[in-house]
């Protein structure tokens, strides 16, 4: 990423910076060093940028893992696909032995019934996990619970005469147990384990997160987003400020539940809390839901199924004086947009906040932003902002975004990275880790091969190359975050970031990039291995 | 089986607390009807639940006390009243709001401007310590049908609207009679299991939003005892009415002749004995009836009815009543 050294033999650190890359000669001009040769036979590249990532995906890993695809835990353990409901059924009934006669709840996470045909799950399969332990499992997308009778009982929920459109009801008039949305979800969260302000504020799960990023090479990763209360951030600067702590955080508040002014003078005082390994000062905006969810604004002609359009989460009058707000303060915005509709909208809001307010190098950046076309590109490049889009949808939903969210050509055109980059606009790529596994050289390949579960290229046109997607997963993604300066590149003056791999992600062909084998990092000059961490 | 048809069968929460969701787009008046609620709430005491606390959701002079300006979530309000913002969850504002203020009367939601207010009343629906106390969507006499055609909110005004029960047409006094009249016609038509009304400065007879108490008692003659203060007259504009029932009635039969389009019933709460021996609640908020086991104690033989003046088709609500001995 370093175009004057696009490769080199040695890199000499110094106060956990990079003094110099370059040959031995050049850099022992600095003066005495010590050589350190242990990565020799290993590749250095600049540390991997998570750009929009969650980190409740550390949080998670406590609870028993029955996704569709394998899934490396943060001790290195790969978790291997639960390839049917049966197979669900069995894992969970294993981890209820393991409970005991203990009363303690069964918590699941990443159950995607989506791959296992018609059959939906009920709340009669997981009463055979057990009839006595409340049992609860979250799906992948994160936003859907299903429930044992026990655990619907507990919620006051296993009752006749219940009518809201996120609670099926079955053919006996219950609740079938399937919970849609956080309105259904809140109301079972603490008897399943899933308790609202453990996941607020979670030291174990930062630590497991931050264990995570060594495994897959990644130095700095953002937290998307955080309310922020006082004690949370006093809990992320006690924890990252130790010695031993793997990787910068950026967390971005969360715009909710206060004015846009409110939210612009919380994050102006945040400010002065960031340091070298937290940063904060930014705020993260929903403007909508998400497309497989149907809570995603889709401009005309909407939902390739006919679903009713979906939901604004945010005023149009809100975000345009968040934006005002925002660029008046120099505070940084990134809005989730996921359909194209809510893309045009903070456009839209953007283009008025710009007259009112004009900044210029402000970064606002457009979060998914999955179904955003040519133009609305180009807009984004007029404005002057940036997008972070989420490849990995290609994979995991992407057979289902052909069938039936968006249908076959607005699939196709899905994740434009290679409009993004042809219209000059500053791109990442993203994971949004819990929702799918952190893991950029993952994410860089979806962005690549635009492959699907089933096997499907999803628009050839918009593959990029290796080198186009290694830089946004690096200094593309710092560039997001107003941090290039710093890092993203292995370039005199910047952090001692580095993933270590053992293959060479520009030698191995670009289908098997995915599979590149990752010996941990370096951060801040200080190295950690993946298998210690 | 046993474990769950335990729970299957388990009599309601017998005490519940009615609940009023207010929608509308932003500027359509909604603070200023919790204001207007809350400066008449007359010993009812109200917990006011609102998104945040930004553009000063309360009147200065309401508020007693609480720690809205230092960041807090908490305003006191005098007559014992309260206002919460739910910020981030309303579900958990909702299920703690029972332990944290006992003996509430009423809540009230202010939804945000693009919040879809029958989705948040559907979800108080989950919860059995609430009962549905109506969805009441305000909207602008000028601005309404502009922002019904806008192209990114113009759906979700339409969905706000549908799911109202009584839709308060405010702002009145800036349009003219003819053009309130036509947007009237035209609101109802976007809300058809609701009904729509006039006002100015959100103020409406304070029992059109909370709902009737139980023990009111109206005077057969007049309105006198509807509370509009600081408006035009209640009696003016709405009518109140209190009909005896003191024999079975067939009450599916009475709910719809109480809800049919031209009945002119704005909101109604009676408690009575059905003709097959039940003793029931019927209310009815806009043209959306609620029939119910009665509470324990609940003593029959009164409907109170309030409509607009001169709407209230007095006849074929008697007839409903009277034809008890004919149904079916």
């Amino acid at each position: 990423m370093n175009p004057g050294r696009p490769e080199a033999t040695h890199v000499a650190v110094r106060d956990g910076r990079i003094l110099g890359v370059g040959p031995l000669d050049e850099l022992a001009g600095w003066g005495s060093y010590t050589l350190d040769d242990r990565f020799a036979d290993k590749v250095l590249m600049p540390g991997l940028v998570e750009g929009h990532s969650h980190v409740s995906e550390g949080t998670f890993w406590r609870y028993l893992y029955l996704g569709r695809f394998d899934r490396m835990d943060p001790d290195g353990k790969l978790w291997p696909g639960a390839a049917s409901i049966e197979e669900v059924v069995a894992r969970l009934k294993v981890a209820d032995v393991k409970l005991g006669r203990s009363d303690q709840p069964l918590s699941g996470w990443g159950l995607d019934p989506i791959y296992y045909g018609e059959g939906r799950v009920t709340r009669q399969d997981l009463d055979r996990v057990s009839g006595t332990r409340a049992v609860g499992v979250m799906h992948a997308s994160g936003h859907i619970f299903n429930l044992n009778s026990r655990a619907l009982r507990l919620a006051g929920l296993l009752r006749e005469g219940v009518n809201h459109p996120g609670v099926p009801i079955g053919a006996d008039g219950l609740p079938t147990g399937e919970l849609k949305g956080p309105d259904a979800m809140t109301l079972a969260g603490s008897h399943i384990g899933f308790d609202r302000e453990v996941l607020a504020n979670d030291e174990p799960g930062l630590r497991s997160f931050a264990r995570l990023c060594v495994r897959q090479g990644v130095t700095t990763a953002t937290d998307l987003a955080n309310l922020l209360p006082l004690e949370a951030v006093a809990m992320m600067r006690r924890v990252t400020d130790e010695p031993a702590f793997p990787v910068r955080i950026m967390s971005f508040r969360r715009f909710q539940g206060v004015t846009p002014q409110q939210a612009v003078d919380h994050v102006v005082d945040l400010r002065d809390h960031s340091t070298e390994m937290l940063r904060l000062g930014a705020i993260k905006l929903f403007v909508d839901g998400s497309i497989q969810g149907f809570s995603a604004r889709l401009r005309w002609p909407g939902y390739y199924n006919g679903a009713p359009n979906g939901l604004w989460y945010t005023m149009p009058r809100q975000i345009r004086e968040l934006y005002h707000l925002a660029l008046e303060q120099g505070v940084l915005v990134h809005s989730h947009t996921n359909g194209d509709q809510a893309t045009e909208m903070a456009l839209d809001c953007m283009d008025q906040a710009l007259r009112d307010e004009p900044a210029r190098d402000h970064r606002f950046t457009l979060q998914h932003c999955q179904l955003a076309d040519a133009a609305q590109f180009r807009r984004m490049k007029a404005l002057g902002m940036c997008v972070n889009l989420f490849p990995n949808h290609h994979f995991y939903w992407g057979d289902q975004h052909y069938q039936t969210t968006v249908g076959p050509e607005r699939a196709l055109r899905m994740n434009a990275c290679a409009t993004a980059l042809a219209t000059g606009v500053p791109m990442a790529i993203h994971s949004d880790a819990p929702v799918t596994p952190l893991g950029p050289l993952f994410t860089a390949w979806c962005a690549i091969t635009r492959r699907t579960a089933s096997g499907r290229t999803l628009g050839a046109s918009e593959c990029i190359g290796v080198a186009d997607a290694l830089r946004t997963i690096t200094l593309g993604a710092a560039y997001t975050l107003r941090l290039d300066g710093e890092i993203g590149s292995i370039e005199v003056g910047k952090r001692a970031d580095f993933a270590v791999l053992d293959d060479d992600p520009l030698a191995i062909a670009p289908e098997r990039l995915k599979d590149v084998r990752i010996w941990g990092t370096v951060q801040g000059g200080r190295v950690f291995p993946a298998a210690e961490a | 089986m046993s474990e769950t048809s335990e729970h299957v069968f388990a009599r309601k929460t017998p005490v519940t607390i009615p609940v009023t969701v207010i929608g509308g787009f932003l500027g359509a008046g909604k603070t200023s009807l919790v204001n207007h609620l809350l400066r008449h709430a007359d010993g009812l005491r109200i917990a006011v639940l609102v998104n945040d606390f930004g553009a000063l959701p309360i009147d200065r002079d309401l508020i007693v006390g609480g720690d809205g300006d230092e960041g807090g979530d908490t305003l006191e309000i005098s007559g014992g009243c309260v206002c919460c913002s739910y910020g981030s969850d309303l579900m958990d504002a909702l299920l703690d709001l029972p332990r944290r203020r006992p003996g509430l009367d009423r809540v009230l939601i202010e939804t945000s401007g693009v919040a879809l207010p029958g989705m948040v009343a559907s979800s108080v629906g989950l919860l059995e310590a609430y009962a549905p106390g109506g969805i009441v969507v305000l909207a602008d006499a000028e601005a309404v049908r502009r922002q019904a055609a806008d192209a990114y909110l113009g759906d979700t005004i339409a969905r706000q609207l549908a799911a109202a029960d009584l839709v308060i047409l405010n702002r009145c006094d800036l349009i003219a009679a003819g053009a309130r009249d036509e947007t009237l016609r035209w609101l109802e038509e976007q809300a058809p299991h609701g009904r729509a009304v006039p006002a100015e400065r959100s103020v409406v007879p304070v029992e059109l939003v909370l709902g009737l108490r139980s023990g009111d008692r109206a005077s057969n003659e007049s309105s006198n005892e509807l509370r509009t203060p600081g408006g035009i007259a209640a009696s003016v504009l709405y009518e109140s009415i209190a009909l005896t029932l003191d024999r079975p009635v067939d009450v599916d039969r009475l709910a719809q002749a109480l809800t049919t389009p031209d009945a002119g019933v704005l909101r109604a709460k009676g408690c009575l004995h059905d003709t097959n021996g039940r003793l029931v609640t019927l209310q009815i908020v806009g043209r959306r009836p609620e029939i119910a086991d009665a509470p324990a104690g609940a003593s029959p033989g009164t409907l109170v009815v309030i409509g607009l003046r001169g709407r209230l088709d007095r006849a074929a609500i008697d007839q409903a009543i009277s034809g008890r001995g004919r149904a079916m």
